[in-house]
């Protein structure tokens, strides 16, 4: 009874948004340039905002699975932030990092000339922010429940360091892995607030799908609902491709 | 379908209901009003007297002309609503939403700047300059359509940085140091404080009609009518003129 609520809750509002779309409409939305556009956006910032999450990610959480106690606790929760901070606080913390007058983005400016707010770079690294933390999380579960033994064995064989990461560790860690990515590929994609406070909004730059949909959904409910379901089909897709391709080891 | 997205509407609209009605005095009832986020400082200023006069405890919802209209389409439950164009609620007449509505106050287009202005800027000329960030509000909110005339009436070409959701978007962008300047409304910078003014010329300047009126569908058609008389009433006015607006 309860599951079923809570599967209504998830449904219902697809139900809407397929029920509700202009189907005949939808292919002409598809060529509008505003659409793809933004669409073209969304994919190359969230695949980018994944790739370093995975750079990054990976080593951070491999420093929180090896220390204990408080430093860990510390680590986690500034690890773990970005998930509970509402996105346009995290957006404004950007600013203040990383914009003109911002801790490092002062710096950048006077000795680069490098100024991030208002660019495709500050939309990718909002959506890094908001979503590097479902992967550093799945990855560091990953690794807490990782066999070492593995590992023990591979050294004492007398691989080094770095082989037995990428022979032993990384192919065991491949399922936390892929699944910490998908999770946060699909977070960095329906990124709206911190992408709007850092990056702001301009066709082509720093408009994603999910700030071009509200747009839309004041001027022309019609395209927002068509919008909103282009990005669901992408989603589904993709999640079913990588399924097939990467997935087979859930 | 259009009564699931009305209650999907409702569900979210359910904290502002329950917050109950703020102020002092003796309440004798509520009301909810709509109003353009522009309004807020002044608006807000408006809830003491009319609690203690006329014992109405108001509870504000604020957001842009554009996401409120939308929200009243949806059945949302207001009883006023006050936006910050004609065009809304025209809409909203036709569709047999709200009653007549009045005129209650105007605004004026403003350049915003940092404080002590920087960049040395003068006119709305000075916004094409490729050496500076200009953020403008999104031509789908009222503000930055208005700005998109006054910019065509001035012959100018800007390439903005950014095109904000809000006009307070475009507000806190300048007053956070990172664009130079914007177009926003007088109101937003006498309210504002942490920002300078740059006056555009009669001319060139598009002035901003704010109408208000009751929907047909408030549960407290007298307490939403006393709140619009309160509005037009020299006291309201001289509040609406304090936080940079111009009366009517």
């Amino acid at each position: 009874m309860l599951a079923g609520l809570g599967l209504l809750l998830f449904v219902l509002p697809l139900a809407g948004l397929i029920i509700q779309a202009p189907w005949n409409q939808a292919l002409g939305e598809l060529a509008d340039p505003t659409t793809t556009t933004a669409l073209g956006l969304s994919i190359f910032c969230s695949l980018t905002a994944t790739a370093i999450a995975l750079v990054l990610g990976i080593p951070l959480a491999m420093i929180l699975a090896r220390t204990r106690g408080t430093l860990r606790n510390v680590l986690r929760a500034l690890t773990t932030l970005p998930m509970v901070l509402p996105p346009v606080v995290g957006g404004v913390a950007l600013l203040l990092a990383f914009g003109r007058h911002g801790v490092a983005g002062s710096f950048l400016r006077q000795w680069f000339g490098i100024q991030i707010p208002f660019t495709t770079a500050a939309a990718v690294m909002a959506e890094t922010f908001v979503a590097m933390p479902f992967l550093v999380i799945a990855v560091e579960a990953g690794l807490r429940s990782l066999d070492h033994r593995y590992e023990e064995a591979a050294r004492s064989l007398g691989a080094g360091y770095w082989r037995v990461f990428t022979r032993v560790t990384l192919p065991l860690l491949r399922p936390a892995i892929v699944s910490g990515a998908v999770l946060c590929w699909a977070r960095a994609l329906g990124e709206f607030g911190a992408t709007i406070t850092f990056a702001g909004n301009f066709p082509g730059r720093t408009q994603t799908v999910p700030i071009a949909v509200y747009l839309a959904l004041e001027s022309n409910p019609d395209a927002a609902i068509t919008l909103s379901l282009i990005l669901l089909v992408v989603s589904v897709a993709i999640l079913v491709g990588m399924r097939d391709r990467w997935l087979g080891a859930l | 379908m259009r009564r699931k997205l009305w209650l999907l509407s409702a569900f979210c609209l359910l904290p502002a209901c329950i917050g109950g009605p703020s102020g002092g005095g003796p309440i004798k009832s509520g009301i909810t009003v709509f109003a353009a986020a522009s309004l807020q400082p002044a608006f807000d200023k408006m809830a003491t007297p009319l609690a203690e006069g006329d014992g109405i405890g108001i509870q504000f919802s604020y957001a842009g002309t554009q996401t409120l209209t939308t929200q009243i389409t949806q059945g949302a439950p207001a009883d006023v609503f006050a936006s910050a164009d004609a065009a809304h609620v025209t809409t909203l007449n036709n569709a047999g939403l709200v009653q007549e509505s009045q005129l209650f106050a105007h605004n004026r287009l403003e350049i915003v700047v940092a404080k002590g202005n920087p960049q040395g800027i003068h006119s709305l000329a000075d916004l094409g300059r490729r050496d500076l960030v200009i953020v403008l509000a999104d031509p789908s909110v009222p503000a930055g359509k208005y700005a998109q005339q006054a910019l065509a009436k001035a012959k100018v070409t800007v390439h903005p940085a950014s095109l904000e959701l809000q006009v307070t978007g475009v507000l806190s962008k300048v007053a956070l140091g990172e664009a130079d300047a914007g177009i926003v409304y007088h109101s937003d910078i006498v309210t504002s404080g942490k920002v300078d003014g740059v006056a555009i010329p009669d001319a060139q300047n598009v002035i901003a009609d704010y109408p208000i009126a009751v929907l047909k569908a408030a549960k407290n058609q007298a307490g939403a009518t006393a709140f619009v008389n309160f509005v037009l009433s020299a006291d309201g006015q001289a509040i609406l003129k304090a936080a940079g607006f111009e009366g009517v």
